[in-house]
């Protein structure tokens, strides 16, 4: 291939599987945010979890990546249920600086917590076979990780799409979304629901952690340092929306790669200089309602 | 004459939904208008949109002949538009004095100064205790909003209307929520509005319609339906229809 | 009105009263002397701390800032460390670039960028609200700092500018090693910056901010120009927010990039929260309480104090909604209905 193009190609590459990394990691911190109105900045904290119970699943108990990968996935989706029931919820009618600093200082215990348990230097994972090195697409190679990320991607987002579009949970998850009142005057039972997308949410964001540590290694700070990611793919894509976080990890997780690509220095720069174009055009993001 | 409010034409859409469309209404100065109408007819939104919180898709909005229709709430408001809430929107965590005194120094740009104190200029306060005066809050002055019940929490927020010394005022169910024995006090504090004054209320209660306008407009749908003096939309058969369903002339209160 | 002639002695009075509650809110009461002869007192007894004892007070006067526009205006913003990295930033270029090390003159110029920048920044962000402002302030924040990366030959980036000096306050006061001088001149910094926000806090125009906090839709419909005075109380927060900011580099006599960091505008939040906010003296008790835990525990075990931190604000959003100074509020509420008859 000629080099421009394949440096497009890479590039296009990389940005598309840290779009994915972004998109599985933030639907649940968009879809929850819409629809509770709450601001949980311990998002980046069950990523962490996630990130490390697939460290020690892996590592101590010798299971499977892939295996450990679901099975974090599902436990911290299980565990955020408490956090949501009895703390969370005394403070869905508070302003959101209460909710930012309960929230925050949670992610602060985590991190506290897993320092404590694990240590400060960053983890690896053991990959199977299969995923490392490459794999030859006939007219180049790609790394075999970022492949699978993006064909996990590309099927979540299939997976979420039809839950969202065509069943009667998602039906009343966007009705709850876009007026809640409304919804739960038609007998949709709000609370619940909440409950469900929460853990969901939160179990993806597991997910996330768990995918990310080959990216980028895993330490416990990751709940914070990437939580500005998080957040920012939500406010630009638009909150609660499944099209919005997609198209917002899309243009951001390029651009990102585009940039550190470009110039390795500014790299983040632009990053943030998207953000802040978008939010001033449209402030409620690209999907999101005034 | 130039009407103190005049509407031209207005017309805003939600989605695909006309929630006000192609209203004409003219308040003359002095004028005691009511706007009435089922629930849903998009009194309150016509409301929105002639005090600015909301922008219309077309029509215009003149105030004393000057068009404001691209000006912004506030600036209506200084120009001499006030309105009430249908839902208390006071300051809830602030004596009642203080939501008074805060009315009475935006009003006269007495909030621009950052340097003396607030309570120097003893001219405000002695005002903002005259509006107190007038609905019977002054035993109420020192004490958070919070804390009154909610039908003298509506008596603040007529206060704070009327302390903005406006033109044209715009009461959205007033008495709504006030305990009929204090009911009074708000209708007799209208009532005792300087004369031109032009007023448009929105009401349910029938009593207080009748007892209050000259002129009525009838809201449906967000279009106008009719308009007339009292009598003549009493004796309109088709406004009886749709209304059917809300005590009306029948002498029955509502909320 | 005629109300005025059918008045009863006993309305009149009640009038008067009430008239003169207001009229005297702004009175100093003897307890608002406390902060201060403590801050004097802490010179003579922990007279080795000085050092710290300076930094603790820049703190107070950046989570004062910060009060202005959070506690008062209701404003919530990620990136108030912008400022303080400007100040900071301000007095490090001119005294390592330009060769201006006079102190007073350094501190001034630090107010003036600062307030310029958070003017400029104010006047477009203060249009958004929310989650939406949350971002930007944090966005901007962040690019200020890539930006000080990116020009790291004239920043010194992370590792920071070194080795500055400066001279004697007024030609005569000289830094000591103790960091004595430094300190009483931080305090009189301090006091003077002290005076003009309590003075804005109870004038009609802060008890506009309170309005916009309270219920902004209310302002908006009785007139208030609410954009204007936001990005006027944002100005002036950021100008002393940059005074904080240049006096923590002549203090430290160094300067990095890590000014800017989120951690700061969120440790800031932190003190406010701690304090309570909306409260004037709440910067006082959150600052001074935090920096004194912090230097403590965190010498003891980072990864302790990371957890209490966190602890302690999940406690205090969950309990102690107003910070310490509510919790004192309700003691005092509560103590002074026990002994009533």
């Amino acid at each position: 291939m000629p080099q421009l193009a394949n440096i497009a190609v890479s590039i296009l590459f990389d940005g598309l599987a840290y779009a994915m990394f972004l998109f599985i990691t933030s639907v649940g911190l968009s879809v929850t945010m819409g629809l509770m109105g709450f601001v949980n900045l311990a998002h980046g904290a069950f990523a962490m979890c996630g990130g490390f119970f697939v460290v020690s699943l892996t590592r101590t108990l010798g299971v499977g990546f892939v295996p450990s990968l679901v099975i974090a996935s599902l436990a911290v989706g299980a565990i955020s249920i408490p956090f949501e029931r009895y703390l969370y919820r005394r403070l869905y009618k508070s302003t959101d600086l209460e909710q930012v600093l309960l929230t925050i200082g949670l992610a602060f215990m985590a991190i506290a917590t897993f320092t404590y348990f694990y240590g400060p230097i960053p983890k690896s994972v053991p990959l199977p076979a299969w995923l490392q090195g490459d794999v030859n697409l006939g007219f180049r190679s790609f790394p075999s990780y970022r492949a699978f990320l993006i064909v996990l991607g590309a099927a979540l987002i299939s997976v979420l799409w039809y839950a969202f579009e065509q069943t009667n949970i998602g039906a009343k998850i966007r009705a709850a979304v876009d007026n809640r009142r409304m919804a739960e005057s038609v007998g949709i039972n709000v609370d619940r629901l909440f409950t469900l997308t929460f853990a969901v949410g939160s179990g993806l964001a597991a997910l996330g952690g768990g995918l990310a540590i080959q990216l980028f290694g895993l330490t416990p700070s990751f709940a914070v340092i990437y939580l500005v990611l998080f957040l920012i793919v939500v406010a630009v894509g638009g909150l609660g929306s499944l099209k919005g976080t997609l198209l917002a990890a899309l243009v951001l997780g390029i651009f990102d790669t585009t940039g550190k690509y470009l110039m390795a220095d500014a790299g983040g720069f632009f990053i943030y200089a998207v953000v802040v174009v978008v939010l001033l055009i449209k402030p409620a993001g690209f999907y999101g309602r005034e | 004459m130039t009407p103190a409010l005049e509407v031209q034409r207005l017309h805003r859409t939600f989605g695909a939904l006309p929630v006000t469309r192609d209203v004409d209404l003219v308040l003359e100065k002095g004028a005691r208008r009511a706007l009435i109408g089922p629930n849903g007819a998009g009194k309150t939104t016509l409301i929105n949109l002639i005090t600015g919180a909301l922008k219309p898709q077309s029509g215009r909005v003149l105030l004393d002949g000057e068009d404001i229709t691209a000006t912004s709430q506030a600036e209506r408001a200084r120009r001499g538009l006030a309105r009430t809430f249908q839902i208390n929107q006071l300051f809830r965590g602030l004596t009642v004095l203080e939501n008074l005194c805060m009315t009475v120094g935006e009003r006269d740009g007495h909030c621009n100064n950052l340097w003396r104190a607030a309570g120097a200029k003893r001219a405000v306060i002695d005002e903002a205790l005259d509006y107190l005066d007038t609905l019977n809050l002054t035993g109420d002055a020192l004490r958070p909003v919070r804390e009154l019940p909610y039908g003298r929490q509506r008596l603040v927020e007529i206060a704070i209307a009327l302390a903005q010394k406006p033109r044209v005022l715009l009461l959205d169910e007033p008495a709504a929520g006030v305990p009929s024995s204090e009911s009074h006090l708000i209708l007799d504090a209208v009532a005792a509005l300087d004369r031109d004054i032009a007023i448009l209320i929105i009401e349910h209660d029938m009593d207080v319609v009748f007892r209050f306008a000259k002129e009525i407009t009838v809201l449906v749908q967000g279009a106008v339906f009719t308009q007339g003096t009292p009598e003549e939309i009493m004796n309109n058969e088709h406004v009886r229809a749709v209304y059917l369903g809300e005590d009306s002339h029948r002498g029955g209160r509502r909320g | 009105m005629a109300a005025s002639e059918t008045r009863t002695a006993a309305g009149q009075a009640a009038r008067d009263r009430a008239a003169e509650f207001l009229v005297r809110r702004h009175r100093f009461r003897w307890p608002e002397a406390l902060p201060w002869l403590i801050a004097i007192a802490a010179f003579f007894v922990f007279s080795d701390r000085m050092t710290f004892g300076s930094q603790v007070l820049i703190g107070v006067m950046f989570a004062l800032s910060l009060d202005l526009i959070l506690g008062y205006a209701g404003i919530v913003t990620l990136g108030h460390a912008a400022f303080f990295g400007i100040g900071a930033y301000v007095v490090g270029l001119s005294a390592a670039r330009f060769g201006w090390s006079e102190p007073i003159s350094g501190v001034v110029a630090a107010a003036v960028v600062a307030g310029l920048a958070g003017f400029a920044s104010g006047w477009f962000l203060l249009l958004y609200r929310g989650l939406t402002l949350l971002m930007l302030t944090l966005a901007t924040a962040i690019m200020l700092q890539e930006a000080g990366n990116l020009r790291s030959d004239i920043s010194g980036g992370y590792d920071g500018l070194p080795g500055l000096t400066f001279q004697p306050l007024f030609g005569v006061f000289d830094y000591d090693l103790y960091g004595h001088t430094y300190y009483l001149y931080v305090l009189a910094v301090l006091a003077v910056i002290f005076y003009f926000v309590r003075r804005i806090v109870y004038s009609p125009f802060g008890q506009a901010l309170t309005g916009i906090r309270e219920n902004v839709q209310r302002m908006h419909a009785i007139g208030s120009p609410v954009h204007r005075r936001l990005v006027t109380v944002y100005t002036i927060a950021a100008a002393i927010a940059g005074i904080a900011g240049a006096l923590f580099t002549q203090t430290n006599a160094y300067v990095t990039l890590t000014v800017f960091d989120f951690d700061n505008s969120a440790k800031v939040m932190v003190m406010l929260i701690l304090g309570g906010t909306g409260r004037l003296y709440g910067a006082f008790v959150g600052a001074t309480v935090y920096m004194v835990l912090e230097d403590y525990f965190s010498k003891l075990s980072p990864t302790f104090w990371q957890f209490g931190i966190g602890l302690l604000l999940v406690l205090a959003v969950l309990f102690a909604r107003r910070g310490l100074l509510g919790l004192l509020e309700q003691a005092d509420a509560g103590w002074r209905r026990r002994s009533k008859p």
